[in-house]
C-alpha cells in the first residue's frame, strides 16, 4: 500500500467533500446578512421570513463546512509531515493567523446569530451576520494565500534544511494568492445565487409564495449577474498568471505537446500520455491559446515535451476540468443576463424557471473542477518547483493510511446524504407561514 | 531564546483554554445519555452547550495551528505519530458536531437517537483520548533519529499504557465536573439538581484519580526534574489542589459560579503542571533523549516567531473579549422561548 497515493486520495477527497460546503457558506451568508438587513431597516416580515427560511439552509450546510474543515487542518501533520516541517515556518503561520482572524469570529458570532434573536436588537442581530459573512471571507483570504504559496513559492529562503520566511509582505501579497481569492470567492457568490434562484424558481413554478421568492430570485440574480461576468473576465487574467509562473499546467490544461509560436486552443483532445501526443483533436482554433496565455496570437507557447516526463502533471484530468469550467464560466453570464431581462416576469417564464432549478449542481461542478485543475495541475509538486509531493508524505504504514481513507469514504458519504437530504427537505418545504418558533 | 520560551508557553496555555471551554462541552455530551433522561432535558443539555461550542472548538484548530507555526516540526512528529488517535477525535469532533445541528431537523424518536448516540460517542472519546495523548507526550514517545529524521516507533497500543489511560481517566473526570458544573449555571429544576449531585459524586473520584496522577507521574515521567531545580513551581501543584478543593467548597455553598471557575483552575494547572515540567522538552524521547524535539530545536525562525507572536497578542485578547461578551450574553438560563430556530 503505497502511502503516498493513499494519502493524495485521502486529501483530494477530504478538500473537495470540504468544498462542496464551504463556497455556499460564503456567498449565503451574504445574501441571508443583506436579506435581515432590508428587515431591520423597513420592519418588512417578509424579509424577515426570508432571513429566516435561507438562514435554516445556510446553518446546515455551515455545520458541515465546519466539521469537515477541521480533519483538513490537521491531516497536513498526519498525513504530510515531511511537507509540514519543511514549510510550516510559512505555511503554518497562515493557517494560525486564519484560526486566530477568522475562524473564531465566525464560529462564536455563529452561535449568537442562532440562540440571540431575543437577545439583540434586530439591527445589531442583522449586525452579527455580516460580522459572520466577513469573517467567513477573511478565512478563505488567509487559507488561499497558504495555497498560492503553494502554488508559487515567494518571500522565503532555504536555511537549515527548510524553506524559511524572510518576507512577510511578499507571502500575503502574492500575486497568485489575490488572484486565486479573486476568482475563488466569486466563484462561491455564483454558487450561492444559483442556489437561491434554483430553490426559489422551483418554488415559483409551483407557483407558491410568489412574491417571497420572487424577491429572492431578484437579490440572488444581482450577485450572481455582477459574479459571473467578473469570474469569467478575471479567469482569463488568472489563466495569464499561470502561464507565466506555471507553463507546465498551462500546457497539460491545453494538452500542447509541442512548443510553437501562434498556438491552437483545441476544443476537445484526448491526450496519449505514453507517446507524447493526442490520439484525437477537434476543433482547433489557430493562435487562441498564444493569446489567451500570453494576449499575443504570434506568442511562443512551451509544450509538454520541453518538460522532463517527471515535471509533467497528468494531463487528461486536468485538460479536462479546465474544459468543464470555462465551458460552464461562459454558460453562467449567459443564464445570468437572460435573467436579468426576464425578471419583471419570472412566473410567466416556466422554461427559463426549470432551467435555472436544474442548474443549481452546474456551479458546484465547475467549482470541484476549477480545484482539481489547480491542484492536479500543480503536479508532481506540492510546492511548485520546490517540493514534490512524494517527498512531502508522513513516514506512516499504509494500512494506517487506508483504513482513515475508508473510514472518510463511509462517514463523509453518510454526512453528504444526510446533509443533503435535510438542505433538500427544508428547500422544498418552503418557508412556514408564520415566523414559528420551531424546535432544534 | 526568551522568544522562544515564550512561545512555548503561549503553546501550553492555547490546549488549556481548549480544554477549558470545549472542555465542558465534552463532559455535558457525555453526562447526556444519563442526565438527560427526558426529551426536554436532552434539549436543555443541547441548549446549555449550544450557542458556544463551535468558538470553543476553534481553540483546538488555534492550538494546532500555533504548534504548526511556531514549532512545525513538532506538529509534523506529534500528529504524524499519534495519527489513529487523532484521526479517533477528528471523527468524534464531526460525529458531536453534526449531531447537534442535524437532530431537532426531523420529527422522529429514532432519528433523535442516532444523533444522541453521536452526541455521546462524539464527546467521551476526545475526553478520554487527548487525556491518554498528553499523559503520553508527559511520558515521552518511542521516538527515534535516522538521517536527520524523527521516526515513531510504536503503535496504537504503545499509547495504551498506564499512565496514559490513567491521564485519559483523569481528563474524563475533569470534563464531566466541569460540564455538570456547567449545567448547574445553566440550567433549572430538577435537570439543575442532578447535575449538581453529579457533581458533588464525581468530585471524590476526581480527587482521587489526581493524587494518583500526580503520584504515578513521579514514577513515570521526568516531570518533577524541572520541580526540583526551582521548586517554587510546586506553586502549579497547588493551584491545581486548590482548584479542585474550591470546587467542593463552592459547591457545597450552591456557588456554581465560583465552582466552575475553580474546575477551570484546576484544569489549567492540571496541564501547566505537565508543561511546566516538560519545559523545553515538547515530545520527549523515551528512546534517547538527544532524539527529544524540543521548544529550541522544533521551533521556527525567528521572524515567523516574532510575526506570530505579534498576531498572537493582537487578536487572543480581541477574541476572548468577544467571546466573553457572547459567554455573558447567554450566561442566564435558557429556556424553550430563546430558541426561535
Ligand atoms: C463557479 C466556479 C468557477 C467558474 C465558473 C470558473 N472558475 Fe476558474 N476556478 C474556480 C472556479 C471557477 C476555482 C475552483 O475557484 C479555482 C481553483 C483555484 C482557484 O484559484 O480558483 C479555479 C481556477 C482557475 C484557474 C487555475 C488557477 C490555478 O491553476 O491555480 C484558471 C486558469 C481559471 N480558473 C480560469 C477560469 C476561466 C477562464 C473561467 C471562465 C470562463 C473560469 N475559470 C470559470
Ligand atoms: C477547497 C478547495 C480545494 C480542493 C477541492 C482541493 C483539491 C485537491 C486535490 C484534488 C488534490 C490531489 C491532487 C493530486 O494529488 O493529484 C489536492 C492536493 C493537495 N492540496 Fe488541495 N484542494 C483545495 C484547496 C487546497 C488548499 C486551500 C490547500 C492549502 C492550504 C491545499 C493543499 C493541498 C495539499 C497539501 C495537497 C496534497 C499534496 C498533493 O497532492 O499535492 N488544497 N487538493
Ligand atoms: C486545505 C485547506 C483547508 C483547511 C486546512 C481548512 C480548514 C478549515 C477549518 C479548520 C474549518 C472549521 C472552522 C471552524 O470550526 O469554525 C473550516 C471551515 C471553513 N473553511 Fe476551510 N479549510 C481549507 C480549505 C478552504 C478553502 C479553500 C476555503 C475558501 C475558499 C475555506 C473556507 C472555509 C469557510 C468559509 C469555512 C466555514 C466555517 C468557519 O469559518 O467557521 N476553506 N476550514
Amino acid at each position: 500500500m503505497d502511502p503516498v497515493f493513499l494519502s493524495r486520495l485521502q486529501f483530494a477527497a477530504a478538500t473537495m467533500f470540504h468544498f462542496l460546503f464551504v463556497p455556499l457558506t460564503l456567498g449565503l451568508s451574504i445574501l441571508v446578512a443583506y436579506m435581515e438587513t432590508r428587515f431591520a431597516r423597513s420592519g418588512d416580515e417578509t424579509y424577515l421570513r426570508m432571513t429566516k427560511f435561507w438562514g435554516k439552509l445556510f446553518l446546515i450546510n455551515f455545520a458541515l463546512g465546519v466539521v469537515t474543515g477541521i480533519t483538513l487542518e490537521f491531516q497536513f501533520g498526519t498525513n504530510w509531515s515531511r511537507y509540514s516541517a519543511y514549510v510550516g515556518d510559512i505555511f503554518g503561520s497562515l493557517l494560525a493567523i486564519e484560526a486566530s482572524v477568522a475562524f473564531f469570529l465566525e464560529s462564536t458570532l455563529i452561535g449568537v446569530w442562532i440562540f440571540g434573536w431575543k437577545k439583540l436588537s434586530p439591527k445589531a442581530h442583522a449586525a452579527v451576520m455580516w460580522l459572520v459573512a466577513g469573517a467567513g471571507n477573511i478565512s478563505a483570504l488567509w487559507i488561499l494565500i497558504a495555497n498560492g504559496w503553494m502554488q508559487h513559492p515567494v518571500g522565503y529562503v532555504l536555511r537549515n534544511g527548510r524553506a524559511e520566511l524572510n518576507d512577510f509582505a511578499a507571502v500575503v501579497f502574492n500575486k497568485f494568492a489575490i488572484m486565486e481569492f479573486l476568482h475563488t470567492v466569486p466563484a462561491a457568490f455564483i454558487l450561492s445565487s444559483f442556489f437561491v434562484m434554483g430553490i426559489s424558481a422551483y418554488h415559483l413554478l409551483k407557483k407558491q409564495e410568489i412574491d417571497f421568492f420572487t424577491r429572492s430570485f431578484n437579490i440572488a440574480l444581482v450577485l450572481g449577474l455582477f459574479s459571473s461576468i467578473w469570474v469569467a473576465v478575471q479567469g482569463d487574467q488568472h489563466a495569464v498568471h499561470v502561464t507565466e509562473v506555471q507553463p507546465a499546467k498551462l500546457a497539460a490544461m491545453e494538452s500542447h505537446w509541442e512548443t510553437t509560436s501562434a498556438a491552437p486552443m483545441l476544443l476537445l483532445a484526448i491526450p496519449d500520455e505514453e507517446n507524447e501526443r493526442n490520439l484525437f483533436e477537434f476543433g482547433r482554433i489557430p493562435g487562441l491559446l498564444s493569446l489567451l496565455g500570453y494576449h499575443d496570437i504570434n506568442a511562443e507557447v512551451r509544450g509538454l515535451n520541453d518538460f522532463p516526463k517527471e515535471d509533467r502533471p497528468p494531463v487528461l484530468l486536468t485538460f479536462l476540468s479546465f474544459r468543464i469550467m470555462v465551458i460552464l464560466g461562459t454558460l453562467f453570464p449567459l443564464l445570468t443576463i437572460i435573467g436579468w431581462f426576464l425578471r419583471k416576469r419570472l412566473v410567466e417564464n416556466r422554461w427559463y424557471l426549470t432551467i435555472m432549478m436544474l442548474a443549481i449542481p452546474l456551479p458546484y461542478i465547475a467549482i470541484e473542477a476549477g480545484w482539481v485543475l489547480a491542484e492536479v495541475g500543480r503536479q508532481p509538486w506540492i510546492v511548485y518547483g520546490l517540493l514534490r509531493t512524494t517527498n512531502a508524505v508522513s513516514p506512516v504504514a499504509g494500512a494506517q493510511v487506508l483504513s482513515s481513507l475508508a473510514a472518510f469514504i463511509l462517514v463523509y458519504g453518510l454526512l453528504g446524504l444526510v446533509g443533503f437530504f435535510l438542505i433538500g427537505r427544508f428547500a422544498l418545504q418552503g418557508p412556514p407561514a408564520q415566523p414559528a418558533p420551531a424546535s432544534r | 531564546m526568551l522568544l522562544v520560551a515564550t512561545w512555548f508557553y503561549v503553546w501550553g496555555l492555547l490546549w488549556a483554554i481548549f480544554f477549558i471551554t470545549d472542555g465542558f462541552d465534552f463532559g455535558i455530551g457525555t453526562l447526556y445519555p444519563f442526565l438527560g433522561r427526558s426529551d426536554g432535558d436532552k434539549r436543555s443539555m443541547i441548549n446549555a452547550m449550544g450557542p458556544l461550542w463551535d468558538g470553543n472548538e476553534v481553540w483546538l484548530i488555534t492550538a494546532g495551528g500555533v504548534t504548526f507555526a511556531a514549532f512545525p516540526l513538532v506538529y509534523a512528529v506529534m500528529f504524524s505519530s499519534l495519527y489513529t488517535p487523532l484521526m479517533l477525535i477528528l471523527f468524534a469532533l464531526i460525529l458531536r458536531g453534526v449531531s447537534m445541528e442535524f437532530r431537532g431537523k426531523v420529527d422522529s424518536p429514532a432519528w433523535r437517537r442516532v444523533w444522541d448516540t453521536c452526541i455521546f460517542v462524539g464527546s467521551f472519546l476526545p475526553a478520554l483520548l487527548f487525556g491518554v495523548a498528553f499523559a503520553n507526550i508527559f511520558q515521552g514517545l518511542p521516538l527515534d533519529k535516522v538521517n536527520q529524521e524523527y521516526l515513531f516507533r510504536g503503535n496504537l497500543l504503545t499509547l495504551l499504557n498506564p499512565y496514559g489511560l490513567l491521564g485519559g481517566i483523569l481528563f474524563l473526570l475533569f470534563f464531566l465536573v466541569h460540564g455538570a458544573l456547567w449545567l448547574a449555571i445553566r440550567t433549572e429544576g430538577d435537570l439543575q439538581q442532578r447535575a449538581v449531585r453529579t457533581a458533588a459524586w464525581i468530585w471524590l473520584p476526581l480527587l482521587l484519580a489526581a493524587v494518583a496522577f500526580l503520584a504515578y507521574s513521579a514514577v513515570a515521567t521526568n516531570l518533577y526534574a524541572n520541580y526540583l531545580a526551582r521548586p517554587f513551581r510546586f506553586v502549579v501543584i497547588l493551584l491545581a489542589v486548590a482548584g479542585l478543593l474550591g470546587i467542593r467548597v463552592f459547591l457545597a455553598r450552591q456557588q456554581f459560579f465560583k465552582a466552575w471557575f475553580a474546575s477551570a483552575l484546576a484544569i489549567v494547572a492540571a496541564t501547566f503542571f505537565g508543561i511546566v515540567g516538560l519545559f523545553p522538552r515538547m515530545l520527549p524521547s523515551t528512546i534517547a533523549d538527544t532524539y527529544s524535539l524540543t521548544a529550541f530545536n522544533a521551533a521556527s525562525s525567528q521572524l515567523t516567531l516574532k510575526i506570530m507572536l505579534v498576531v498572537v497578542l493582537l487578536f487572543i485578547p480581541v477574541v476572548l473579549a468577544y467571546q466573553i461578551w457572547a459567554y455573558h450574553l447567554f450566561r442566564t438560563k435558557m429556556t424553550g422561548e430563546d430558541m426561535v430556530y
